[in-house]
């Protein structure tokens, strides 16, 4: 006898199931299928290229109203199926009830939305079925701007079609980079980058909070505060699985409803398929894994043994120029190693992460060619032991000779191209050598090759060592450290000339080989990019040392110590009060007058800064930044306020000198200090800058140093006002962040640029002074600020200093 | 195995680490990515330091007191310094940070 088979859903899952079912056995079962859609089943995934234009609906239509007619399938299209009833075994549609044998649940995943006050207005669209992509194509069709909430696949796809139609897109995405479930930072940074060069407006770390308008969507308001016009928002921030059906009929549901290996849900007659089921704590959005299912539950619905698998998946995103390819696991693991390979100068960037000699994860960006390769070492678990070395290289490497780059250079052509920036090729390279040019620097005079973005300067090296042999000297210049061959000084260079302004976006266009550098170079990188691009750089504590992270010193125990700034040395009795009652109530062990003229709580335990930091605050006592490669302390001594011999009121200057400073961030630490005569009681003379006061106005020394190293500071020059001691000060500051190399006191720094070329630049040109002391003030509008108010006030920031959790207690029981 | 929540992924900054105290002392958390978590031993072999205050960089910490580098897979030293620090199998799901239990435990049966 035939059975009665009852689908709910004709999407792509429950489509596989009916082919598989009637190409193993046609009379099996009598099928009736419901679909909410007012049509049949349709490639989903290709909804992009019809949204872009690149296809029509007819071209994507997998089974047409004939095929399901030449069939017998009773097709209830159009049609929602609002209850099942697992008893009497009886579907109910809204049209009327339908009795079956055998159930198929295959009602596929919802689009999530947000529940931002305006979620539900006119124009706020989800992406999901050809009636969500025709209503865009609608929209689009006006023109104006679009705002795409969500930068994930859906969300991507979206907005570049949207684009191709002609509307002016911003993407908001949440976390810090696009597509972070598939790809990491540096394949996440070039999407970006690709993105943007369409014209797409990319906002990461944009959380909606609310969509504005009356009659229909207008805006979007961000947390940030800033609003974005927008005559169509789109949805695309995740899905859900379609339970709501499983759910009222008393089926086991958790995020999905819950099927067995052969797609049986807790109720033996009811089967579920597709988007809409949980397997073994597996959600499922891609559509190989359903293929999978839709063969095991033809098998299972005709008695034939067979069981679902969870298999490794692989995601592309269908953005014609956007080539990007993601597989495996490159998440979570114990045990695991990276490969790294960047290209920067064709974009190209390929991570492989291999954990006890196989391949489980990798992500590519720009060249995907071998990705189908890769994805089957990964699904084999082919031991990759002996191609290891090579690995990265692809297929056509293996089992070849071995990759050696200075035989690879030496047998380029001489019209092969070396220098992209500038067009140099080898033969002229080559002829520069052999007319004379021996070394880098020679090159880049006489032919500029490696002179620009210096991507090159590796290739131009081994073509000196090839060319010359054991005449050449490989170069003294030593890199930040072994993720790069770039020295600081190229890094400056080249951050500001190429504008990098993420860090992404260094590792990737300056070739790191490492995901995201070191303990060496990130502090460094993070540090040249805020000095560069104030605004648009966000400080990132995770690459600073723990210290800068902290706001407090770390000492030997892992206690902290913490001093408050006293302004110019000087203080007041009820501040006294307060770092007594400080000391006090955090049991602080140690407290001393440290060299800067200031009180030191030494030996605070970690979790309790937040604390003690708002108890001082209360005081008015603010961060001393004794921890910081920045401004420390301005020392003063007493001045004409006290002292016979003084000529200045040096202590006022020095205030004004601290207040104007603090809170900056310098190559590495600085000092100042002001003295009221030349008897030089603040011992001006020893520090980075110091003031000496003179009757007729203010001597400017710099470079001083009195630590591993012991050194006078040089005079650059003399001032009659207050205000332009303040101006030069902020100028010798400024050049002093903007060019010295990471960690290079201003003593350092100055032996290798000289002081006469400091001289020309803020002592004999005053509108190069200016413009300094400018960009100082537009950095000190970020950093002036007191670090210890914001992370003791701010929650989340303050919940860093706490345990996650604490598991003593539970496990004493 | 028991497997406990302790927490969420974004309660560790990206390539930051937080801790978990446990009887047999702190056990750091290392976030090295989006989705990726690791669980060592907080205490650097060395001379103590906390490494949950190093910076994270790869799939390894460097101890903030003197600098040495830890492979959080295998919590071998790197370089040529020579020691190592026990890890901790980590799950995450769903964004929920899940550490064994027993392997907590055993250490504070030790
Ligand atoms: C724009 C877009 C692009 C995509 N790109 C890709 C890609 O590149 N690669 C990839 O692998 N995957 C992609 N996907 C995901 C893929 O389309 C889904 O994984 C797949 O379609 C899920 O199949 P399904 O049968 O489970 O659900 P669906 O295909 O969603 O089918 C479910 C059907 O059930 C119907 N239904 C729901 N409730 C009821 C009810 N109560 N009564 C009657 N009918 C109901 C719905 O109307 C729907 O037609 C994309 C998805 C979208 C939206
Ligand atoms: S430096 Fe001169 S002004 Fe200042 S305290 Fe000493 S003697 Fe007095
Ligand atoms: S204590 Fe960790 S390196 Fe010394």
């Amino acid at each position: 006898m035939t059975q009665k088979l009852v689908i709910i859903g004709a999407g792509m899952a429950s489509g596989r199931v009916i082919e598989h079912l009637l190409d193993a056995d046609p009379g099996a079962y009598d099928i009736t299928l419901f679909n909410a859609e007012p049509r049949g089943n349709y490639n989903r995934i290709m909804l992009s290229p019809v949204l872009s234009g690149e296809k029509t609906y007819e071209e994507i239509v997998t089974h047409s109203d004939a095929w399901y007619a030449e069939r017998g399938i009773t097709c209830r299209f159009g049609e929602h199926v609002v209850k099942i009833d697992p008893e009497m075994k009886v579907v109910e549609g809204e049209n009327g009830h339908v009795p079956y044998d055998k159930l198929v649940i295959a009602t596929g995943s919802a689009p999530f939305i947000i529940p931002v006050p305006g979620h539900d207005l006119p124009g706020v669209i989800s992406y999901r079925d050809l009636d969500d992509t025709n209503a865009m194509i609608e929209a689009a069709a006006k023109g104006g701007k679009a705002v795409v909430i969500g930068g994930g696949l859906l969300g991507l796809e979206a907005a570049a079609g949207l684009k191709e139609r002609g509307m002016e897109v911003t993407v908001l995405h949440l976390m810090g980079h696009l597509m972070e479930r598939q790809l990491d930072e540096a394949a996440g940074y070039l999407l970006r980058k690709d993105l943007e060069a369409r014209g797409i407006t990319v906002k990461t770390q944009a959380s909606t909070k609310a969509i504005l308008g009356e009659d229909r969507a207008r805006a979007v308001l961000l947390d940030s505060g800033e609003t974005l016009g927008a005559d169509l928002v789109v949805m695309a921030v995740g899905i859900r699985p379609e339970t709501r059906l499983a759910t009222d009929a008393h089926l086991d549901v958790a995020r999905g409803i819950e099927v067995n290996a052969q797609m049986q849900t807790s109720h033996p007659d009811i089967y579920a398929v597709g988007e809409c089921v949980e397997f073994d704590g597996h959600l499922f959005g891609l559509v190989a894994p359903l293929y999978d299912q839709a063969k095991v539950l033809a098998d299972s619905l005709l008695d034939q043994p067979n069981a679902f698998v969870v298999k490794e998946l692989a995601t592309k995103l269908k953005v014609t120029g956007c080539d990007l390819f993601s597989a495996g696991d490159f998440a979570e693991g114990e045990t695991r190693d990276d490969i790294v390979f960047r290209d920067p100068a064709r974009g190209i960037y390929k991570r492989l992460v291999i954990e006890e000699d196989r391949l489980v994860g990798a992500v590519m960006y720009g060249d995907t060619a071998d990705g189908s390769w890769f994805f089957g070492l990964i699904k084999d678990g082919t031991d990759i032991e002996e191609m290891r070395e090579t690995l990265i290289f692809g297929p056509a490497f293996q089992g070849g000779a071995s990759a050696d780059p200075l035989s690879a250079v030496a047998a380029l052509p001489p019209e092969a191209e070396i220098c992209g920036c500038n067009g140099v090729c080898k033969g002229q390279i080559t002829s520069a050598i052999e007319r004379g040019a021996t070394d880098l620097g020679a090159i880049r005079a006489t032919t500029k090759a490696s002179a620009s973005c210096g991507t090159c300067t590796g290739l131009v090296e081994q073509l000196l060592a090839v060319t010359l042999g054991d005449g050449y000297a490989a170069p003294q210049a030593q890199p930040i450290c072994g993720c790069t061959h770039h020295t600081h000084e190229d890094v400056r260079r080249l951050i500001k000339s190429q504008e990098l302004k993420s860090q992404a976006a260094v590792w990737q266009e300056l070739g790191w080989t490492t995901a995201n550098g070191c303990h060496i170079c990130r502090p460094a990188v993070n540090y040249y990019l805020l000095a560069d691009w104030p605004l648009e750089y966000q400080d990132d504590p995770q690459s600073r040392f723990v210290n800068e992270r902290k706001h407090a010193n770390i000492q030997k125990d892992g206690t902290f110590s913490v001093v408050p700034r006293m302004w110019g040395g000087i203080t007041t009795p009820d501040e006294l009060r307060a770092i007594a009652d400080a000391a006090d109530k955090y049991d602080v062990p140690t407290v001393k007058v440290t060299g800067g003229q200031r009180i030191d709580l030494l030996g605070v335990r970690g979790e309790d800064l937040p604390g003690i930091w708002s108890d001082l605050n209360r005081a008015g006592l603010v961060s001393g930044h004794a921890y910081s490669k920045g401004l420390r302390t301005v020392k003063t001594c007493v001045g004409t306020d006290h002292c016979r011999f003084g000529t200045q009121d040096s202590t006022g200057l020095g205030i004004k000198l601290e207040k104007h400073l603090w809170g900056s961030w310098t190559p590495h630490k600085l000092k100042l200090a002001v003295s009221g005569c030349p008897r030089n009681c603040a011992e001006a003379t020893c520090k980075d800058i110091g003031v000496i006061c003179v009757d007729s106005g203010y001597e400017i020394h710099v470079g001083g140093a009195a630590g591993m190293e012991i050194k006078g500071t040089e005079l650059l020059c003399k001032v009659a006002t207050e205000e332009e001691a303040i101006e030069v000060i902020s100028a010798m500051t400024q050049i002093y962040r903007e060019n010295a190399k990471y960690l290079d006191r201003i003593y350092k720094w100055l032996a290798k640029v000289g002081l006469d070329w400091v001289k020309t630049q803020i002592v004999d040109d005053l509108e190069n002074r200016k413009a300094l002391a400018a960009r100082f003030e537009l950095s000190q509008s970020v950093y002036r600020k007191d670090p210890w108010a914001e992370h003791a006030q701010d929650r989340t920031t303050r919940a860093q200093y706490a345990p996650l959790a604490n598991l003593t207690l539970e496990a004493a029981e | 195995m028991s497997w406990i929540d302790i927490g969420h992924i974004d309660d560790i900054p990206l390539h930051g680490a937080r801790v978990v105290k446990t009887p047999g002392g702190c056990v750091g958390l290392f976030r090295t990515g989006p989705q990726q978590v690791f669980a060592a031993s907080d205490r650097c072999p060395h001379k103590g330091g906390p490494l949950s205050e190093g910076i994270v960089h790869g799939h390894s910490v460097t101890c903030p007191l003197h600098n040495w580098v830890f492979d959080l897979n295998t919590g071998q030293a790197l370089g040529a310094d020579e020691g190592r620090i026990e890890t901790y199998p980590l799950r995450v799901e769903a964004g929920r940070l899940l550490i064994d239990g027993t392997a907590i435990g055993k250490r504070s049966a030790a």
